[in-house]
């Protein structure tokens, strides 16, 4: 799948490569416990807006099953 | 269109064109209208140019760019009205398969996943790839961001969903189980983030609880792989294109 081609090009890659992971190693990191005490809340915040985790109200849906209806 | 396999397509933000590509290696938009006897072929416009298949492309948040993925292993940003290439992203060792926009308004950034296995974070401004993340064993079929813009899931060949924290810059949950084995083709988050939807090539979707790491749900109903998923916009449902021809929406 990789097509480097191994040759002179390859320092310059190194080296590239080099740069770009210590760039990558730079970034400011939070800890995950932060960041996942921030999804849950964000999920939790969220939660009643969303009609696939709390359902629609029935009066509210167009698919629900139909009763038949009798006229007397 | 001119080539016989369409491989991505999007809807501009205003609903007024649409863009597609695939094994021709452009991108092409193509002006919407509600005339029946305009003939849109010749109003198409053509915008990308790759040296391989177009995967994936998306309309940021305006009609006139639109970011481009491809097989020869490099994201793209175009302009629209004149077709030029503002912004290249190299990066990737193989080819890029998909790719999702930061959900903000004033982001600008992308994410795209790869079959050399990474997911690569860039800036579209600078061209550069800002973080990069590989944990999984095979090709990303999928990246979606959640919904808060601080995270995103991938899903895999490799059968897992996987969901990376950005600021905390790691893998923080993988959604597999072993009785799954085969890949995943697409992802989607609900509204609030607490469900993530994977379309599998075992004919089903699975339904994971984000927070909890585990199944809510499996569904069947498709005859054979399920290639495409996406929530709507509104969250009240989603919607499966599967290779039995059928699109399926579920509610």
């Amino acid at each position: 799948m990789s097509s480097k081609t191994p040759s002179s090009s390859s320092v310059a890659q190194a080296r590239r490569t080099v740069q770009q992971l210590r760039r990558e190693a730079r970034i400011d990191r939070i800890k995950v416990s932060k960041a996942s005490s921030d999804l849950m809340r964000y999920c939790g915040e969220h939660a009643k807006n969303d009609p696939l985790l709390m359902g629609i109200p029935t009066s509210e849906n167009p698919f629900k099953e139909k009763k038949p209806c009798t006229v007397l | 269109m001119p080539c016989t396999w369409v491989m991505a397509c999007a809807y501009a933000p205003s609903g007024c064109a649409v863009a597609c590509g695939g094994l021709d290696n452009k991108c092409s938009v193509y002006p919407l209208s509600l005339d029946k006897n305009e003939n849109l072929a010749a109003k198409k416009k053509s915008v990308a140019m790759h040296t391989n298949y177009l995967s994936a492309c998306s309309f940021t948040n305006s009609d006139m760019q639109i970011l481009t993925s491809s097989g020869d292993g490099t994201c793209a940003l175009w302009d629209v009205e004149s077709g030029q290439l503002l912004q290249s992203f190299h990066g990737h060792a193989a080819d890029v398969l998909c790719l999702d926009l930061a959900p903000s308004e004033t982001g600008n950034t992308f994410v795209s996943g790869g079959c050399d296995k990474k997911v690569n974070v860039w800036d579209m401004r600078s061209g550069q790839c800002i973080q990069s993340f590989e944990t999984h064993e095979s090709d990303i079929n999928s990246v979606r961001y959640y919904p808060s813009g601080d995270a995103f899931a991938s899903g895999s060949d490799d059968a897992t969903c996987r969901l990376y924290d950005l600021r905390a810059d790691r893998e923080v949950a993988i959604y597999s189980k072993e009785s799954i084995i085969f890949g995943v083709s697409s992802v989607d988050f609900s509204l609030s983030g607490r469900l993530l939807f994977g379309g599998y090539n075992d004919y089903t979707i699975n339904v994971w609880d984000v927070l909890k790491g585990t199944r809510v749900s499996i569904l069947f109903g498709h005859e054979n792989r399920v290639s495409t998923l996406r929530v709507s916009p509104d969250g009240t449902a989603f919607c499966t294109g599967s290779w039995d021809h059928t699109l399926r929406i579920w509610a």
